[in-house]
């Protein structure tokens, strides 16, 4: 049984669709991400879960409970916002113990809980401090300790860390999900940036356009992306448009690039198919792009012109023309090739994913 | 945006010193002369100094009930106007309904209405024998009119009816500026909507409510109108300073301007101190704050539409009834619910009569002269303000412009009276009192400081790297001023002049007391023709008036919305 779980979820801003039909699962003790570009409906999940917002249709529950129209300050949960929302009247400890004053804890325990609470983010000491005196990143430390004071059932965190400089949001993010872990708490992340979810995150949603498209792991997401939308969004991908030829033999399907006519063939199983004769997309990463000397026959290979060589330290981008196809290929040393030459390229089979048509 | 006073190139450092000249001489005239001169006077009794003056008119009970007086209404206006406005402010920045704009700048509408005008519109439609009155007594079918328009609650309801807009606006740009994700966050937090209205948001916008309150305090203990026409046995210190200067007794009534001034100054110097902090909201936040979302839909919404058109009716009844009676025909209306006949003659004899128009035409050049002073001066001293770059001289010179507008009109005439009614160390032989010069010297005075303030906020939200930018493409400083610097400024500065003109036209407080037939103003027209009865002409003055502030105010809002 999952500790949170949306279902059928949608919201309407007056004529734009903000969420439409997201379902999720959250189990107990993972930290979960929501990932996307800005305005693909991430916030607005987010708070939705948090009770800020009201969805248009669908169920949310939480342990169990149906908590779709409960008031957020009956949820019990902590959240981290964007720009901290720290309060500019009240000083540090104030803030911290805010939660717990508005539930009427006996004072001790609030002088407790809130010292442990900044002892926590490394802030002891800290409490007779105004949050304009602080730095970013301590705000950003003292908006978590305020969070997790409450001990709340369930973390949601804003893109905490984007109004950090980048050396400073790598270390903050390393210490978050060591502090998370350590509390065995359960959170949902919203962040735009690849690197951080897949970093911090145990699974990741990637929404795009109010639509959860794909959940999983880093990894999976980024080796297999299943929607043109997310090989699109996930890093750098090759996107090649194909038409199916056939399906011989047992699962290995041929294909046809519109660009190029290259036949590229590939294992895919057999209800990920487009009809016959219908466009739909392979994405392949750079760095699996193979690039070897000219002349050479091979599985999923063809011959093109290698367009430009861009050195960048430990790699090299290499762009490849191959009879109107273009390509990127990642490669270590780009040794033996010139712009201008010709080269002969493979595509692996076990890299290409077929993408669904949306 | 506050940017670091700017460092001076060599071209200007004359300039600036002549600018510094003139600011200097101005104030020196205009403000620490005539206070000096008034201080001088308060403490010298038959050519010695001594508190003797204070202690005779301190051992006066009327004197002490007076201060009192002014005290105790000044402290409840505040409190009704905070109970009036405040909410209102809530209603138009939380909710969102069809004529919600509309509703919400009608709401600061009194803020521009002459308190004369207000006072004469309140007596016909709620005095003893107004509109209302009568409707209630027809109605009852009482033998006598159902209530006086007397003392105390005839004076906090009018106060409250043209004072709450300070607490209305203030409160609602102080609402604006709070950034939506800390209500969120305390709610999340778990605290109930009361209380994070509680713990939250009214801590958040206390400055703005200090501000306002203040505000108040110090335009009600001004408050002089009102108290003359319809205060009854509440008598406050302007009345009693303005009847003591009518029974001659000159010592007495300076006295107690000098009491009243420095009432109105502590209460400006507080002004300023919680104005300066009106930002600590913001200075706290990464990133944009988020605007809090309008509540757009629902119950709330509906009771929020009927609340704003109720209201709105309200504040428009005693200008109705103005431009009712307006076209009444004058000395038929006795004991009829409403004007029994109508006619335009009263608007016609005021624009064909010489004699009729004549205070108008004075009002008009009066404070148009006074404006457009205010307009230059202003640019004197702004020009210095965001330059200067000694933080203790800047504050000074600020306050010191400040002054003569937190001082009650009855002040600042007294004071200017007092200085230039004889021959005197800085205009020699040539007396200022009894000459036409008095009052727009008077209205120059009294409301400079809105203009000085409209130009210097915009000259401080210029961002300095456009001069700069001007200067590096070879401009010189005049080329900067009157290419960059004024065609950027100056919607800003038009805006606050024309506020200080419309003011200015319906000035009475000040000017009853100096005025000469050669400047008789359309306030004292009204006044008269008031106590002639001549209600149809009198509210014929007043809709005249209204219009033209009506449509200066207009022009004022799209120049301040003007955008490049």
């Amino acid at each position: 049984m999952p500790l949170l779980s949306l279902k059928n979820i949608s919201k309407r801003f007056g004529q734009t669709r903000a969420v439409a039909d997201v379902s999720l699962d959250v189990e107990k003790g993972e930290f979960f991400g929501l990932l996307g570009p800005s305005g693909c409906g991430k916030t607005t999940t987010l708070r939705m879960i948090a009770g800020l917002e009201e969805p248009d249709s669908g169920e949310i529950r939480f342990n169990n409970q149906e908590i779709t129209r409960v008031s957020p300050e009956r949820r019990g949960f902590g959240m981290v916002f964007q720009n901290y929302a720290l309060f500019p009247h009240l000083n540090v400890f104030e803030n911290v113990a805010f939660g717990l004053r508005a539930r009427h804890k006996p004072k001790n325990e609030v002088n407790e809980r809130v010292a442990a609470a900044l002892e926590l983010i490394q802030l002891p000491g800290y409490g007779k401090r105004r949050v304009d005196e602080l730095s970013g990143g301590q705000q950003q430390r003292v908006a978590i300790a305020r969070a997790i004071a409450i001990e709340p059932a369930l973390l949601l965190f804003d893109e905490p860390l984007s109004n950090l400089d980048v050396a400073l949001r790598e270390e903050t993010r390393g210490e978050l999900r060591e502090l998370v872990n350590r509390l065995g708490l359960t959170a949902v992340y919203v962040t735009h940036d690849q690197e951080e979810a897949f970093a911090l995150c145990d699974r990741i949603g990637v929404m795009v356009g109010g639509r959860l498209r794909q959940t999983g792991r880093s990894r999976e997401l980024y080796d297999r992306p299943e929607q043109l939308s997310v090989a699109r969004f996930l890093g750098r991908n090759n996107l090649i448009r194909v038409i199916r030829l056939s399906q011989n033999r047992s699962a290995v399907t041929e294909f046809k690039t519109l660009e190029g006519g290259h036949t590229l063939r590939l294992t895919a199983a057999t209800e990920d198919l487009a009809p016959l004769n219908q466009p739909c997309f392979l994405a392949i990463r750079p760095e699996h792009v193979r690039i070897v000397k000219a002349g050479q026959q091979l599985e999923n290979g063809f011959g093109g012109e290698v367009l430009e060589i861009n050195f960048a330290g430990a790699t090299s981008t290499v762009r490849v023309d191959a009879n109107g196809l273009l390509l990127e290929a990642l490669v270590l040393q780009p040794n033996g090739l010139v712009a201008g030459g010709s080269c002969t390229i493979q595509l692996p089979s076990e890299h290409l994913s077929l993408l669904k048509n949306e | 945006m506050k940017n670091e006073p700017r460092s001076l190139p060599n071209t200007l450092r004359s300039g600036k010193a002549a600018l510094l000249v003139v600011v200097a001489i101005v104030l020196t005239y205009g403000v620490l002369y005539p206070s000096w001169e008034l201080i001088k006077t308060s403490l010298q009794q038959n050519g010695t100094w001594s508190f003797a003056n204070y202690s005779t008119a301190l051992s006066q009970p009327i004197i002490l009930e007076s201060i009192i007086a002014s005290l105790g209404v000044s402290l409840l206006t505040v409190f009704f106007c905070g109970l009036v406005g405040i909410p209102l402010a809530f209603l138009f920045e939380r909710f969102d309904f069809p004529g919600q704009r509309l509703f919400a700048s009608l709401a600061a509408m009194p803020l521009v209405l002459p308190p004369l005008v207000g006072t004469v519109a309140f007596i016909l439609l709620c005095g003893e024998s107004g509109i209302l009155a009568r409707v209630v007594q027809k109605a009852l079918r009482l033998e006598s009119a159902p209530w006086t328009l007397r003392g105390w609650s005839a004076l906090l309801l009018f106060h409250t009816y043209t004072m709450y807009p300070f607490f209305y606006v203030l409160s609602g740009a102080g609402l604006r500026r709070i950034d939506a994700a800390l209500a969120e966050a305390g709610r999340v937090l778990g605290g109930s909507r009361l209380y994070v209205l509680a713990r939250i948001t009214l801590p958040q916008i206390t400055p703005s409510l200090l501000a306002a309150g203040l505000l108040t305090f110090m335009t009600s203990m001004a408050s002089f109108s009102a108290p003359l026409l319809f205060g009854g046995n509440v008598r406050v210190l302007t009345l009693e300073i303005f009847t003591a200067r009518q029974r001659g007794d000159t010592t007495l009534a300076i006295t107690q301007t000098v009491v009243l001034a420095v009432i109105s100054l502590a209460a400006l110097l507080l002004f300023q101190r919680y104005e300066g902090t009106r930002r600590f909201a913001a200075a706290a936040m990464k990133g944009a704050p988020k605007a809090q979302k309008r509540i757009a839909s629902g119950k709330g919404r509906a009771a929020a539409m009927f609340c704003s058109i109720l209201f709105s009716l309200i504040l428009f009844l005693p200008i109705a009834t103005l431009l009712l009676v307006s076209f009444a025909r004058d000395g038929l209306w006795t004991t009829q619910t409403l004007p029994p006949e109508y006619t335009v003659n009263n608007f016609k004899r005021i624009i064909t009569e010489g004699n009729a128009i004549e205070p108008f035409i004075n009002s008009l050049t009066m404070s148009g002269l006074a404006a457009l002073a205010a307009l230059i001066w202003s640019f004197c001293v702004a020009t210095i303000v965001t330059r200067w770059r000694r933080k203790v001289g800047r504050r000074l010179l600020s306050l010191l412009v400040l002054v003569p507008w937190a001082l009650p009109g009855t002040v600042v005439a007294i004071s200017i009276a007092e200085a230039y009614g004889k021959p005197s160390s800085l205009l020699g032989s040539f007396i200022l009192v009894g000459t036409f010069w008095i009052l727009p010297v008077i209205y120059f005075l009294r409301f400079m400081p809105l203009v000085v303030r409209a130009v210097q906020s915009n000259m401080e939200q210029l961002d300095p790297s456009l001069e700069q930018a001007a200067a590096s493409l070879g401009a010189r400083w005049w080329r900067r001023l009157t290419r960059v610097t004024l065609p950027l400024v100056w919607p800003g500065a038009v805006a606050g002049t024309l506020l200080a003109f419309v003011i200015a036209l319906g000035e009475y407080v000040a000017s009853v007391l100096v005025f000469v037939p050669a400047n008789r103003p359309v306030s004292i027209a009204i006044a008269s023709e008031l106590r002639d009865f001549n209600l149809g002409s009198a509210a014929a003055y007043g809709v005249i008036l209204i219009a033209i502030i009506g449509v200066s105010m207009m022009i004022a809002g799209r120049l301040e919305r003007w955008r490049y």
